[in-house]
């Protein structure tokens, strides 16, 4: 792997917490362009022959390994549309590290559109990460749509953590799942917006197994002059328990919208929707005042231990 | 160290205006002060007015000669006034550790941490990184905001109902940790309760009742007639 730039180093630190890669299986983007990739004696990583993107398979049975598949755009005016689909197998307990920073100095916008497609084998278990990071000087819009279908089969699990903490001009995020019996997806997302920015997170739950489960956790904050729109659908389709909640604090002049169903189509399926959105609660800025936090500071906290 | 002049606290309600606190003057320099009375008096009021949660409608607050009145929250909480909730506030995402931290006023380690959660009764290390929310029972996160009004040791505590919602066992810890941080401090101690071996500690007890002082004196004075009698007028008077 060539020697990163600082500016890439940071990136990595944004969107992975690290400025170097890890030891284990990954695959670095960069630009467009594939700049590292390694390998191990379980996991492997083809680049598609047929469109742009990469296969990254695990072996049935595989522990404690993890992959790291960072992307990096640095050039202005770049529209990066890429295709990764993860196999993993039987058995396999895995981490699955991505994430996108964008820094644009430029006067274009720059784009990139992950079409992430995760088959998760029987009784597989994987966790996968996700950070969106957007930074740079110039007047160019940052725009992610990223895309993640997943099917769990049989007692698979899987736990998606997604964040996009700032500097993301417009987002449009897509998830699909199709669980099998007793499968379980966990999802946690945390958006903040701001200056003018949107973003979108499209749900789409589909519980078609026996004791399948969904958990799907959203908190956002929309600031300044930013929206955010929430759409999450969970259709109960067999004996299941579905949950999913919303949860938003607005602050300035930021909106959101939310559009929450869950759709029972089996007297056997459980399905709950929460949702909460609002200005933070007068007393609790009150409280972390009366310990000395001036009002702006109060917020600071309550919004940072909010997406924490 | 702490001065109340003519303040009345009134709110607009279907009926006309309701004054919650009636025209009280108090003047407290003592260290160890009880506040007791009918539920609804105007206790916790009172206590709000003081740490600056709610401004007067007329009338004068003095801290250490410094007129705090028209004073925010923070600056107050700078001056050294504290304030344990009645009704402590939950969070989502803010943990045990923040709120001591951000009340002593810098990053502590678990140990420190530790050490007031300990006093209060709650086995540290399990507390330190749980979150203040719904998950917490009323119970402890009664002893997590007492815990932090004393990390924050201001010059002035209000603690409103430190009692309510602690089991026995605790209770006689927390009459103790009074006792301690009495002997320690060199400022003065507010406490509302209702709890008569609260009320014994103080130097001094008031009752408040419909938004006036009805008693003020030493707890000698005081708490006899309060434990006999009034109890009983009370009771009388609202059959
Ligand atoms: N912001 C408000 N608006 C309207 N009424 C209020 C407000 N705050 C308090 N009150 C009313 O003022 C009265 C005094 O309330 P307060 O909470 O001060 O009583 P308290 O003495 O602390 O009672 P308790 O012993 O039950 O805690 C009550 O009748 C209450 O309903
Ligand atoms: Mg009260």
């Amino acid at each position: 792997m060539s020697e990163l730039s600082a500016i890439q180093k940071n990136m990595l630190k944004e969107i992975a917490g690290y400025e170097e890669i890890p030891e284990g299986a990954y695959n670095l983007r960069s630009n467009g362009a594939l700049a590292g990739r390694r390998t191990t004696a379980n996991i492997d990583i083809q680049t598609k022959t047929d469109k742009p993107g990469i296969d990254i398979i695990i072996k049935p049975g595989t522990k404690n390994e993890r992959v790291d598949i960072p992307v990096i755009l640095t050039e202005t005016g770049l529209d990066d549309l890429v295709y990764n689909d993860f196999y993993i197998g039987e058995g396999a307990d895995v981490l699955i590290v991505a994430g996108c920073g964008i820094h644009n100095a430029g006067g274009l916008k720059s784009e990139h559109d992950g079409i992430h497609a995760f088959h998760v084998g029987k009784n597989a278990k994987v966790k996968y990460v996700e950070n969106h990071y957007g930074e740079g000087e110039g007047t160019g819009e940052k725009i992610l749509n990223p895309t993640t279908e997943v099917e769990i089969d049989e007692g698979g699990y899987m736990e998606m953590e997604t964040s996009q903490i700032r500097g993301v001009d417009s987002t449009y995020r897509k998830t699909k799942a199709k669980l099998g019996d007793r499968a379980i997806l966990v999802i946690r997302e945390k958006i903040l917006t701001h200056g003018h920015q949107k973003a979108t997170t499209d749900f789409l739950v589909d519980l078609d197994g026996v004791d399948s489960g969904a958990h799907v956790i959203s908190r956002s904050v929309a600031t300044e002059d930013s929206y955010q729109k929430y759409i999450s659908c969970v259709n109960g389709n067999n004996r299941c328990n579905g949950h999913t909640e919303c949860d938003a604090i607005l602050m300035d002049n930021g909106q959101v919208d939310a559009v929450p169903m869950v759709n029972a189509h089996t007297t056997e399926a459980r399905l709950i929707h929460e949702a909460a959105i609002g200005k933070i609660a007068g007393e609790q800025l009150d409280k972390l005042m009366t310990l000395g936090l001036t009002e702006k500071e109060a917020e600071e906290e309550i919004v940072n231990g909010f997406l924490r | 160290m702490l001065e109340l002049k003519n303040v009345t606290f009134a709110v607009q309600t279907e009926f006309g205006e309701k004054k919650i606190i009636d025209n009280i003057s108090l003047k407290i320099d003592e260290k160890f002060v009880a506040f007791t009375g009918p539920n609804g008096g105007g206790k916790s009021t009172l206590a709000k007015l003081i740490m600056g949660l709610y401004k007067p409608t007329s009338g004068k607050i003095y801290f250490d000669g410094t007129d705090i009145t028209e004073m925010s929250i923070t600056d107050r909480s700078k001056l050294g006034i504290g304030y344990a909730f009645q009704a402590p506030v939950k969070f989502k995402g803010i943990t045990v550790r923040d709120l001591i931290s951000i009340a002593s006023g810098k990053k502590l380690n678990v140990t420190e941490i530790c050490s007031y959660l300990s006093q209060v009764g709650l086995c540290a290390r399990e507390y330190v990184d749980r979150e203040v929310n719904n998950e917490l029972s009323g119970g402890e996160l009664k002893r997590i905001e007492i815990a932090t009004a004393m990390a924050k040791s201001p010059k002035l505590t209000l603690f409103d109902e430190p009692e309510a919602g602690i089991d026995l066992w605790s209770f006689n810890n927390l009459i103790s940790v009074f006792e301690k941080l009495e002997e320690q401090t060199n400022g003065s101690i507010l406490i509302i309760s209702h709890q008569e071996r609260i009320l014994n500690m103080a130097q001094r007890v008031i009752v408040i009742t419909s938004g006036k002082v009805s008693q003020d004196g030493p707890k000698d004075e005081i708490l006899p007639g309060l434990l006999s009698a009034n109890v009983c007028k009370t009771l009388a008077d609202n059959m």
